[in-house]
This record gives structure tokens, sequence and C-alpha cells, in this order.
């Protein structure tokens, strides 16, 4: 199996299921029961916590767990809109948000509060300039996702950080990392962000648990009401297991990022090179090679339809995703490539490939031979 | 010693003559396969009835109804008592029991009827009805009696046991499965043809079905959509064999020789083909497919004449008649909707011309297919690589 849909999610790595099964059979407490087999829980949590805040640069109490990333998402949106709607209702983002920021955004209009959808370029940047021009006074939030999970484009997050912060310093930064976290560098604090979502199960962590940073002192309301857990934040039995496991996966993540951004961009760079020097109409979506994430390569292969495209590469045993499904009554495509302004020929034979440090260079030449074999024929049936 | 049963009416006139132990062993049959997946139950047969009860704790009708209701061949399904002392005082206080239970509060009219299938019993039924009546509306002052037109009839059946109950809920009626013989559907995974096996079903024809399978232009997705409708399909028509053609070559060598606004009525023709001789091969004595007049391209007159010629075995249509949303209608009353609007496709759009041909004539498409020389070998093909799944 050849396994190129890691930005839809990651297998677990060993070392977590290990710490997993730990959490789950032997120190299982409850960190908020006062008897020693919560402590030792909470022991736990507090290493994880530590190698997390390590990791970005911020203070173990302004991390807070969370069930994944949609959760972490939508707790900044509408805790920043509850908490800070007296000094603002205009927000600002991008048009390639994920859905778990794009859909709260949207829910907010409905309330009154004015979004401002950044556009992006061909490669799937925002303009900083635009950026600058569209803060106001009463923008409470600008949410960017630093590596679109489609394309791999990275945002400036040092620059948008301070264009920010120079124009109005009472505007909050959320930053969706999902994509991001423990495989490019964050620094919350060079970067100015004050909130910051990612997700265990993109890095071979569990799925379920998620990290939300939030700067201390802000005054985003917690999401979810109850026991009082997390500094009263994010109430609910703590996850003490996943919160552990996710340590550990981000340990491993941050121990090994340069290695492992070595290894992948090895991977994108042989596919890339070879799709475009060896398969005919072919172009990549997104950033250059150089300055894009290694982790994600999205291609369009004119001509065949993604979805068709990934289920012949699924009956070679290699999985990756589609950028539009096939669909006979309406044209749906992506909306982050029809963002960056591809046309829906070019979105409907958009392919995304997306790895981790368990892929080979051997995986990219197997998949690039394959791909010259299905593509011409699938080419010969198109109409 | 009473316990909650559920008596399952079925209908006499389909149970005529010889064959009648056959179909009373099939419906037993389908009714353990749904009961299955509820637990450990018995399945008892009385004269004209089928009772089941629950071998481990008392019976929850919520979860056992829903698995009986949607058998083909019944007539009603009631829960009920059943008891094993036949005593008058007993079969007094079972009653009274039962109608506290069920209409302990309102005012309503009832009456008493009694079935004496065990002619030895010292009271004639109509005796029985009275004294139980009797002692009923003595205790319970929110009854009168009414013995024309009741709100509640309280039945009281004295059989090798006795039973007694007052709801009947109506089932989907229709005919015991395989009263009829065999016939295979043609199943897309769209809305039209599920609902077009289980009308065909209703009627005591045992199905089985085909699906065309065609990576990779459809996904393991939708494959699995045809299982779950299949499955679906078989809770009221009992197990079902689904056949799994994969039709890909037979699709692109259509493609690629015969022109495209003809390709839909090609690409039926091979399906009806295929199916027919996976029905031969089952003893199977129709095809059923989901067409409904009018509602696409090749289901004109036309394009229907044009794909049916191709067929030696009458052809069931049961939807024909019928408008998208009567079609609708019943898919969601039998819980196929739900299954056939998840997004996956049955069909890529490759296979689908942007203006198909809506007039075919039969002649033409058959003196086209008549140089179609690898068509038969790609059909045989795929039928040697058909998988076949027992839903």
């Amino acid at each position: 199996m050849i396994y190129f849909d890691n930005a839809a999610t990651t297998k677990a790595s060993q070392e977590v299921v290990e710490k997993m099964t730990e959490m789950l059979c032997q120190n299982f407490g409850n960190p908020a029961s006062v008897n020693k087999l919560g402590l030792q829980a909470e022991k736990e949590i507090r290493k994880a916590t530590e190698i997390l805040s390590q990791g970005i640069h911020c203070k173990p109490s302004e991390i807070f767990y969370t069930s994944g990333g949609t959760e972490g998402d939508n707790w900044a949106i509408f805790g920043t809109a509850q908490g800070y709607q007296r000094q603002g209702k205009h927000i600002i983002t991008t048009a390639i948000e994920h859905p778990a920021v794009k859909k709260p955004l949207q829910a907010l209009e409905e309330r009154g509060y004015h979004v401002t959808w950044l556009g992006v370029d061909k490669a799937g940047n925002i303009s900083l300039e635009e950026l600058e021009k569209s803060i106001r006074k009463d923008t409470i939030l600008v949410s960017v996702i630093l590596v679109n999970n489609e394309t791999g484009t990275i945002q400036n997050a040092v620059e948008i950080g301070n264009i920010i912060k120079q124009k109005n310093p009472h505007t909050l930064f959320h930053v969706d990392a999902v994509q991001a976290f423990g495989k490019y560098p964050i620094d919350v604090q060079k970067m100015k962000i004050d909130m910051l979502t990612m997700s265990g199960h993109k890095i071979n962590g569990p799925k379920g648990v998620g990290m939300l940073y939030q700067k201390e002192g802000l005054k985003v309301k917690p999401y979810l009401l109850g026991g009082g857990q997390q500094q009263g934040q994010r109430s609910g039995t703590e996850n003490g297991a996943g919160a552990a496991a996710l340590g550990v996966a981000a340990e491993i993540c941050f121990k090994n990022m340069k290695k492992n951004h070595d290894t992948v961009l090895e991977i994108k760079k042989i596919l890339t090179e070879g799709i475009l020097q060896e398969i005919a109409d072919t172009q990549i979506n997104g950033d250059t090679l150089e300055k894009a994430s290694p982790y994600v390569l999205n291609v369009t292969f004119k001509g065949v339809r993604s979805e068709v495209l990934l289920h012949a590469l699924e009956s070679k045993d290699i999985f990756v995703s589609a950028g539009s499904a096939c669909d006979s009554k309406k044209k749906v495509g992506s909306p982050v490539l029809t963002a960056m302004g591809l046309p829906f020929a070019q979105i409907e034979g958009a392919v995304r490939f997306s790895f981790c440090q368990y892929n080979t260079a051997e995986e990219a030449k197997q998949c690039l031979k394959q791909l010259k074999e299905i593509v011409p024929f699938l080419r010969k049936y198109n109409r | 010693m009473e316990e909650k049963v559920l008596i399952v009416k079925f209908g006499e006139v389909a149970m005529r003559g010889n064959n009648r132990h056959i179909f009373i062993s099939q419906l037993v049959k389908t009714m353990r396969n749904n009961l299955d997946k509820e637990g450990d139950f018995y399945i008892v047969k009385e004269q004209g009835r089928l009772i089941v009860e629950d071998r481990g704790a008392e019976m929850d009708y919520d979860r056992v109804i829903p698995r009986i209701v949607p058998i083909f061949g019944l007539v009603g399904v009631c829960p009920g008592v059943k008891t094993t002392d036949q005593s008058m005082q007993n079969l007094r206080e079972v009653a009274l029991k039962h109608m506290q239970m069920f209409f302990g509060k309102e005012k309503t009219t009832f009456k008493v009827e009694v079935k004496r299938a065990d002619k030895r019993f010292a009271l004639t039924s109509k005796e029985v009805a009275a004294d139980i009546g009797g002692y009923i509306l003595e205790r319970m002052d929110n009854l009168t009696v009414d013995v024309h037109n009741p709100a509640v009839t309280l039945r009281v059946e004295l059989r090798n046991d006795a039973y007694v109950y007052s709801k009947v809920i109506k089932t989907f009626g229709g005919l015991p499965v395989g009263s009829s013989g065999k016939a295979v559907a043609l199943l897309s995974g769209g809305i039209d043809s599920p609902v077009a096996a289980w009308m065909m079903a209703k009627r005591g024809i045992a199905l089985e079905c085909v699906y065309f399978h065609s990576p990779p232009y459809t996904s393991e997705w939708a494959k699995q959509k045809v299982e779950d409708l299949a499955e679906k399909i078989a809770c009221f028509a009992g197990s079902i064999k689904l056949h799994i053609v994969p039709f890909t070559q037979v699709q692109l060598y259509l493609l690629e020789k015969v022109p495209h606004d003809k390709l839909t009525i090609f690409l039926k023709r091979a399906m009806m083909k295929t199916a027919e001789e996976i029905a031969k091969k089952s003893n199977a004595l129709a095809l059923i497919t989901g067409d409904s007049i009018g509602q696409v391209a090749s289901q004109t007159l036309q394009g229907i004449h044009a794909i049916n010629s191709i067929c030696t075995m009458p052809v069931l249509r049961p939807l024909a008649g019928m408008d998208k949303q009567e079609i609708v209608d019943l898919a969601k009353k039998i819980g196929t909707f739900e299954i056939s609007i998840r997004p996956y496709e049955d069909c890529c759009t490759i296979f689908v011309a942007k203006h198909p041909e809506t007039r075919p004539k039969t002649n033409v498409i058959e003196g086209i297919e008549k140089k179609l020389t690898e068509l038969d070998d790609l059909i045989n093909n795929a039928i040697l690589q058909t998988e076949v799944i027992e839903k």
C-alpha cells in the first residue's frame, strides 16, 4: 500500500499507540479526582502540555486541549466574536480556508458580523497590502490558514502578524495550523499569533484530540460549559489518553522536523518533476516546489477526471485525494482551487498527493510508474 | 404464567394448496433472518398464525415489531400475551390486565371476540366472550360495550395455548416471497430500481439482484451503497443474492465503438443481456427494472423498445406508470431513499451523452450491434468474473 493521503489523516505511530494503551489501561484516572490515580494522569497531561508549549514558544497555561481542528477553529471564531463584540463586528479571513473556519464565519455573517474574504493569487497567496487595507478600527479578528490543506501554500505568518499589530493592536490573530503544526516551524511570539489551532491525527497522533493555543489575557469566551476543567475555558473530562499521546506525537515531530522535511521534500520532488517531465498536459497547482509545503502536492492531469484517477490508483493500492467529485449533474470544484482562479477544466483533473515521513522515495517512483500507465489510458476514453 | 408475544397473521388466500408448508417455512426463514439482529427468539407455528416468543428477557415491542411488519405475505402483526393456563379465572385476569395496560384511562367502547380452535373447551366462544367482557366491564368504568362498532376489539384465541391481544398492526400485505417464482432485478444505486425490486417482491417474487460495477469509473462506495440497498430489500423479501458484474471492459468497448448519442441504449442492452444470462443460470423467469416512462432519455417508449428487443424473458417494469414523486414517496416509506441519495455516482459522466437520442430506432440499433463482434465475449467474460454476495 502506498498512502499518499496524509493531509486527510495519518496512521498513528507506534509510540502514540503505546502511550494511548498505557493511558487507557493503567493510567486512566480522572485529573479532576483528588486521588493518586487522578494525579498520575494529570502529570502525563502536564508533560504533554510542556512539549506542546515549547514547540510553539508559548506558556503551558496557554494550551487548551480540544477534540480536534474543527473544535479549535470554531472555538477561536465564536469565542472571539462573543468576547469582543463590543469592540467591533468585523473579521478578516481568506478565500482558501478550511470549512471549519469558513462555515463559522458564514454563520457569523448571518448574525450581523461583517467578514472580509481576502482573495489569493494563482499560487494561493494572499496580498499583504490588501490585508493591511482591510484592517479597520472595529476589526476584532484575522483568521488565516498557515499551510493550505489542498495545495500546501504557506502564508507569511510573520509579516501578517506584523501588519495586523501595527495597524490595530487590538485585532486578534488566529492561525489554522492543522497542516502546519509539527511540520513547519511556528513561533507564536515572533508571528504575533493570539490563537492557534492544531489537530492530533494529522501528525501521526490519535483522532479526536487537538489543541488550541490562546494567548494569556484574551477575552475569548469558552465554547463548552460544564465542570470547569482546563481553567474553566474548556469543560469536559480531560482526554488524558488523547492529550498524552498528542504530546508524544508532537515531540517526535519537533525532534525530526528537519529530517522529515527533507524526506518528504525528496518524495515531492521526484513526483513533481517526474509528472511534469514524463506526463504531458500536467500542471502543479499552488506555489513552487521551493516555497510550498513539501507535505502537499496538487497536480492537474488535464483531460482526466480526478475521481476516476483516484479510483484507478486505488486499484493499484495507491491512495490519494481528488479536487472534485465526479458529479454528472452540477459542476462543483474545490473552492480553494476556484479561489486561485483555476478554470473548472483544470480543477476537474486535480489530484492531491500528501506525504508523511513514513513515505519513501521508492513509493514516489512506484506511484509515478503507475501514473504513467493510468493517465494515458484514462485520457484515451475521455470526452 | 403469561408472557409478551407477537401474534403474526398471514394471508389464508395465498396459503392454499399443497405449497402451504413451503410458504410458511419461507416466512419463518425471513422472520428468523430479520429477528436474528435483535436477539434470540422462538417462532411457534399455530394454525393460520406464527407466534414470536422472546427466549431471553421480556419482549421489547419497539425493537421486534419493526422487524416483522415489513415482511411480505403477512396480514397483521399483533402485540399480545400468551398464557398456558386456560382456566376461566386466569383468562379473565389476563384479559383485564391487557385492557388496563393499553386502555387504562381513555373512555372507549369495546367488545370481546373469542376464537376456539380447541373445541374440547367446556364453554362456547360466545359464552367465553360474554364472561370475559362482563368481568372487564365491572372493573373498568371507562369502558362501555358496543358489539356492532367497537373502538377496541379484545381478541382471545384458545389454541394449544391461549392468546390475548387487541391491536392489529397493518403490514405491507403482498404474497409470501417465493410464491410467484424468481426474477432478477437490475439494481443501480439510484432511487427507482430498489423500489421496483420491492414492488415485485411484494407480489411474492423471490429476488436476485444484479449490479454493474465499473471501476475506476465507479467507486467502492457506490458498490457498498448497492449492497446496503440489497440488504434493505432483504428485510422485506428474505435473503437476496447480489451479483456484482465487473462491467468496465464492456462499457469502454461500447464507448469506443458506438455513436455517443446512442451509447446509453447500447449500455442498457448489454446490461439486460448480462442480467438475462445470470437469470437463466439462476432459474429465474423474468427481469425487473426501475424504468419509468419518459423520466430520462432512454426511458421514452422508443428507448424502452430499443432496449427491450434484446430480451427474451419478460421484463417487469412496475414503475412504468408512476411519477417521480410517487416513486420517491415509496422509497422513503420502505427506507431505501436515504441510501439511494448518498452522493456516490453509479455511472461516470463520460458514459453519459450530453444530448442522448430520445427516439432511437430499434432496427438501427440492432444493425449497429451486429457489427460489435467482441461484445458477446466481453459480456461472457464479465459474467465469469461476477462476484456473488448473499444479503
